[in-house]
């Protein structure tokens, strides 16, 4: 075998600890290296032009290059190395940057280490053997799961690409929180004038198939190929049928039905169509408030319904799709701020949450856009809102900034002042955190043109004074004096976190998830849209708090990866996976059992069932090589035989 | 189950009536109460103020006679003496503390002491409601009272075990069961200010203020207490307090234990109601009870 | 901060570290927010906020810190400590602050010290707390001969004022020996310092 081996100084990044000439030169002695070098940066044009001419020249048939994480410039010099010939497995990489350069000062130490880990690299490659892709067909159909802004861009402009998108929506109607928003910052137009016309857009796209009020059940398959059971929900209406008359809502007598879409401001009918402009605009029954579901007496809906379409007997129904890819757009669920004792905890009627202040001030909200208390009806004189409530909060285990609050609080104290003149607000902020287009100018407005009143400092408590005012105990920390506030309104900036039952989906996606439920991007700077797990792709909320502008831009971004993806006519597997040794298997099922992909399956082989690895779905992670008892197994590209020349090397060194 | 009572200092002087009505009402349901053979202060604030080791000595030599009597349980119905029971119990599970504190005793101190409680968890953990009620013979309904717990019985949270720090319910559980209506009172772990009542006066009168406004405001016979600190704050100083508030108020500050003793109709010569500086004469004749009633 | 420079304030990074040994605090996660200062009832008669305080005990500002009246105005009812969002036990800090003021010889307020050293006077003398020998020392000490007058009459009327002392001879001796005790140490530690 002749080997080539180029050591990088990637500038003095390594060169600065490490004597890349002289590890160069030690290499040169390893058994089959035929070629050194030490050039400055390896991965740039003329270091990877030198790798291909070296081959060429030297006739090498294998290539180690010491440098910096595989993770980065592992797939760059596989590429490399295959433009000039060889297989891409018969080469090697050593990190000799974060393993070596970038946490040890002393040169010579440094220089030994790297050393050493070349000959390892080395040691590896002359156990190599090439290693050929299978390819195979894949469904060019998207699922979307979560009908929010995020979701509503990635589904049109997937199908805009040409791609047919299945939408799956938790709720009856898309539009996610942005259709419960009265205005947006900073521009202050109309949430609804915005968001509806791409809501419309949904709807009529002939490549879209909008399952709203439904769950993704179970998924199963890989990259390509994914099979997908969504369960509609019954809606105990006929969809078919239904065309959104809202002659039902009018008559049926269960008024005292909790308004979700309204933030628990106001009440409304058991039966229900979530909002005017709703997409899809269908009736859907609220089965606990429903007077004939729960004491089957009633049935006013079924009879004024003029096309029949009550169905009190309708059951949830299973559907299958399948799928080539998938986007996560599922979006955000406040925090549960009933934990904040000090400012009632949900008790008082009159200290809200900012989402359903925007109810308040939208004009198809429950008041007609007009502020009213929800205690009294009266409008508020002296609005106090508080930022930062279950937002860097350690105490209550939220410690990270929800991203978008300081600029709807803003957007709200400006809309307060238009819709009530002789009002005044006042913001109890830690930080402005206005980083965006046209945001600092945004927030400035506010406080010098309308007048804002803002104090930096948290508040300690909120408390009724008994005359229909609530006190707000704060603190000016500029001042550096405590101050008290009478207020008519408290509203609270209430933090966000993953949306219920995100953990449960990252799971079936096979996707992580952090601590508070928001899904893992594979990489926080360089891959923010994609996951651990082919084919699935993230937008908005889900994956960390951001605000419209960033939900869409991502929604796009998630577009993109999915039209690069079925750019191809067929898709490659990659060949580092798990063989198993039918000679040796003895059927015991231990590797089925452990495998979190589901890609071991059961064949009968001559009338004898042995395990058999799916080449597509196995993602070769070694579970089922170290789980097999009888050593049955073996990583393609990590066997025994090399990760033992490795050990041997280093301990032989 | 054998209960060591730990009076505190005020049960001899300003909190009388709160000792005689605790005496009155647990014996009424069978609480046998010990008293722990010459016991002495805990310290209250002042010690701790000086400093930690001599506050946990000054406890841990009564926890320590209670240990000796073999007690399981040691109650007392002062939350500030709670407070520095727990928290020397708390801070003597580390060993060097402990070394220090026992170098301050006559003898070493004994490794484990019994819990220190309050006399209203051993009522409130004991008692369910439907015990109260049949025990209830002059039912408190028609009257309205907030019930106000003070900073110390529920802080720290970690070491007071109260329920919840920011808004415990024991007590109107308790008087909800002798038929008073209690109002949510959003004040109720609010600091009074006792502790700086004699030193700094205007401190003790702009917070016990706060809490009797609220109270006036809203329409309550009587504001319940628990701590002799709170109450003599609210009711002796309450004069004080309105001068600050620039208010008037006159708002009857009675232990809980008082207005249990009322509903269970126990002779109100054993509750000391006649110590109480704002006379409660107007709940009693809501209750029915009248001038007389009291004497 | 290390090398940051507060012209006319003198900075100590030893001190900082003993408050955060002492109080078993890490002082370095206050953010400023000032809901402890939001809460304290005692907030308006102090010269420094709680959340000056920590901020000066973060820097290292020992004058600043132990030089506070608003540590003997603290009434030590920790409702900073049960909201502090970096759950942050202020009033343990409060009460190092308080301790290491004493020691350092900066009683800001003495009327609030002297009322805790009558109180304790009596504890010692009775072991257990006397009511009108604590007020009757605590005028002495604080030549403050009219405190409270107004609160006597009604006081002594309903028989909240007891003129002999509660005494139980046992455990007025045990006080006292803990109370020696703790004083011939504290001279001890004096004088080796």
């Amino acid at each position: 075998m002749r080997i080539g081996v180029f050591i990088c100084h990637c500038g003095s990044n390594i060169g600065g600890t490490v004597d890349c000439a002289k590890v160069a030169e030690t290499a040169s002695h390893y058994p089959d290296v035929a070629y050194v070098d030490d050039p400055m940066y390896t991965c740039a044009e003329p270091g990877q032009a030198a790798i291909e001419e070296a081959i060429k020249k030297e006739r090498l048939d294998g290539v180690v290059v010491a440098s910096c994480t595989p993770r980065m410039h592992e797939p760059t010099f596989r590429k490399t190395v295959e433009r000039a010939g060889l297989n891409p497995y018969m080469f090697e990489m050593a990190n000799i940057r974060e393993h070596v350069s970038w946490i040890g000062k002393d040169k010579e130490a440094n220089t030994n280490k790297a050393a050493e880990l070349v000959l390892m690299a080395v040691e590896k490659l002359r156990h190599n053997r090439p290693l050929v892709p299978k390819s195979f067909d894949i469904t060019k159909k998207v699922l979307i799961i979560g009908g929010g802004v995020a979701g509503i861009q990635a589904a049109l402009d997937c199908a805009e690409g040409g791609v047919p998108v299945i939408l799956v929506e938790r709720e009856a109607t898309i539009g996610g929180k942005m259709a419960k928003l009265d205005k947006t910052f900073p521009t202050v137009d109309c949430s609804a004038c915005i968001l509806g016309p791409k809501m419309v857009d949904v709807a009529q796209h002939p490549l879209i198939t909008l399952y709203a009020y439904s769950e993704v059940e179970d998924i199963s398959g890989y990259v390509g190929n994914f099979n997908v059971k969504i369960r509609k929900k019954t809606p105990y209406v006929d969809w078919s049928k239904c065309t959104g008359c809202g002659a039902c809502t009018e008559k049926c007598p269960s008024k005292n039905t909790p308004d979700s879409f309204n933030e628990l401001m106001g009440k409304t009918t058991a039966i229900t169509i979530a909002f005017p402009q709703a997409i899809p605009k269908k009736a859907v029954i609220n089965a606990p408030y429903c007077r004939k579901l729960q004491s089957g007496k009633c049935g006013v809906c079924a009879k004024i319904c003029p096309t029949g379409a009550i169905n009190y007997t309708m059951e949830d129904e299973i559907i299958s799709e399948d799928v080539g890819s998938i986007i996560a757009a599922t979006g955000y669920d406040l925090v549960d701020w009933s934990v904040y004792e000090e400012y009632g905890g949900g008790k008082y009627p009159d200290v809200i949450t900012a989402l359903a202040y925007e109810r308040l001030l939208n004009a198809s909200g429950p008041t007609g856009g007009h502020i009213k208390r929800p205690s009294d009806g009266k409008e508020p004189k002296n609005i106090v809102f508080i930022q930062c409530v279950g937002s860097r909060d350690r105490s209550i285990g939220r410690p990270y900034c929800s991203a978008f609050c300081c600029m709807y609080t803003a957007k709200q104290a400006v809309l307060t002042k238009d819709h009530l003149p002789d009002s005044q607000s006042h913001i109890f902020y830690m930080d402005i955190r206005a980083a965006g287009k046209l945001y600092d100018e945004f927030t400035r407005r506010a406080m010098e043109e309308y007048g804002t009143n803002y104090i930096r400092g948290r508040v300690s408590a909120v408390y009724p004074d008994g005359n229909g005012q609530y006190v707000v105990m704060g603190a000016d920390t500029l001042l550096g004096e405590p101050i008290e506030i009478k207020a008519d309104l408290v509203v609270l900036s209430v933090g966000i976190e993953a949306s219920a039952g995100a953990p449960a989906l990252a799971e079936k996606l096979r996707i992580s998830y952090d601590s508070y439920g928001f899904f893992m991007e594979s990489h926080v700077k360089l891959k923010p849209v994609e996951t651990n797990t082919a084919g699935v792709f993230l937008a908005g909320c889900c994956q960390g708090p951001k605000d419209i502008p960033a939900s869409v831009a991502q929604g796009s971004a998630a577009a993109a990866k999915v039209l690069d993806l079925f750019s191809h006519e067929k898709l490659q597997s990659n060949p580092q996976i798990a063989n198993v040794d039918i000679l040796r298997c003895v059927d015991c099922k231990k590797c089925i059992m452990c495998c979190p992909f589901g890609a071991i399956e059961e064949v009968s082989v001559r009338g004898v069932n042995k395990a058999q690895v799916i080449e597509t779905v196995c993602q070769g992670c070694g579970i089922c090589v170290a789980t097999c008892p009888q050593g049955a197994i073996q990583l393609s590209h990590s066997t025994d035989n090399q990760i033992l020349a490795e050990v041997n090397a280093l301990c032989q060194s | 189950m054998k209960i060591a009572y730990y009076p505190g200092c005020s049960q001899e002087g300003s909190a009388l009536d709160y000792g005689k009505s605790t005496g009155a009402v647990c014996a009424a349901f069978g609480f046998h109460l010990e008293e722990i053979p010459n016991w002495t202060c805990c310290g209250s604030t002042p010690a701790h103020a000086l400093d930690t080791e001599l506050s946990a000595a000054l406890c841990a030599r009564n926890l320590d006679l209670a240990t000796r009597e073999k007690a399981d349980v040691v109650v007392t119905p002062c939350p500030s003496c709670l407070n520095n029971l727990r928290l020397a119990s708390h801070r003597m599970e580390n060993p060097s503390f402990r070394a220090n504190v026992n170098a301050l005793l006559d003898e070493p101190a004994a490794e484990k002491f019994p819990e220190a409680t309050s006399i209203m968890q051993l009522l409130g953990r004991h008692l369910d409601t439907e015990t109260i009620k049949a025990r209830v013979k002059k039912t408190l309904n028609g009257i309205k009272l907030a019930a106000y717990y003070g900073c110390l019985m529920s802080r720290p949270a970690n070491v007071m075990d109260f329920g919840d720090p920011e808004n415990p319910t024991l007590m109107e559980s308790l008087l909800a069961a002798c038929g008073a209506e209690m109002v949510d009172f959003p004040l109720k772990t609010a600091c009074c200010g006792a502790a700086s009542g004699i030193p700094e006066r205007k401190l003790t009168a702009y917070n016990s203020g706060r809490i009797l406004e609220l109270a006036t405001t809203l329409g309550v016979d009587a504001i319940a207490v628990a701590c002799p600190l709170c109450q003599m704050n609210l009711d002796l100083r309450q004069k004080q307090a309105a001068k600050a508030e620039d208010a008037f108020f006159d708002m009857p500050i009675l232990y809980f234990t008082q207005l249990m003793g009322l509903a269970m109709d126990i002779n109100p010569e054993y509750l000391g109601l006649e110590q109480l500086c704002v006379s409660p004469e107007m709940l009693l004749r809501k209750l029915g009870m009248g001038k007389g009633g009291a004497a | 901060m290390m090398n940051a420079v507060y012209p006319g304030r003198m900075q100590d990074k030893d001190f900082t570290r003993k408050v955060e040994e002492a109080s078993g605090q890490d002082i370095s996660t206050c953010y400023q927010c000032g809901n402890c200062t939001a809460g304290c009832p005692a907030g308006f008669v102090y010269d420094r906020q709680v959340n000056q305080i920590m901020r000066a005990v973060q820097l290292g500002l020992k004058e600043q810190a132990l030089g506070s009246a608003s540590l003997w105005y603290c009434l030590s009812c920790s409702i900073c400590t049960m909201r502090c969002p970096n759950n942050i036990d202020v009033a343990a800090v409060m009460e190092v602050l308080r301790h290491m003021a004493r020691e350092e010889g900066h009683v800001t307020v003495p009327r609030m010290d002297k009322f805790w050293l009558s109180f304790m006077d009596t504890v010692r003398a009775f072991g257990r707390v006397y009511e009108i020998g604590t007020m009757s020392l605590y005028m002495l000490r604080s030549l403050r001969m009219n405190t409270d007058l107004d609160l006597a009459m009604p006081a002594l009327a309903h028989r909240k004022l007891p003129f002999v002392p509660h005494l139980s001879k046992e455990g007025a001796s045990a006080v006292g020996r803990i109370i020696s005790r703790y004083r011939a140490r504290q001279e001890k530690q004096e004088k080796r310092q």
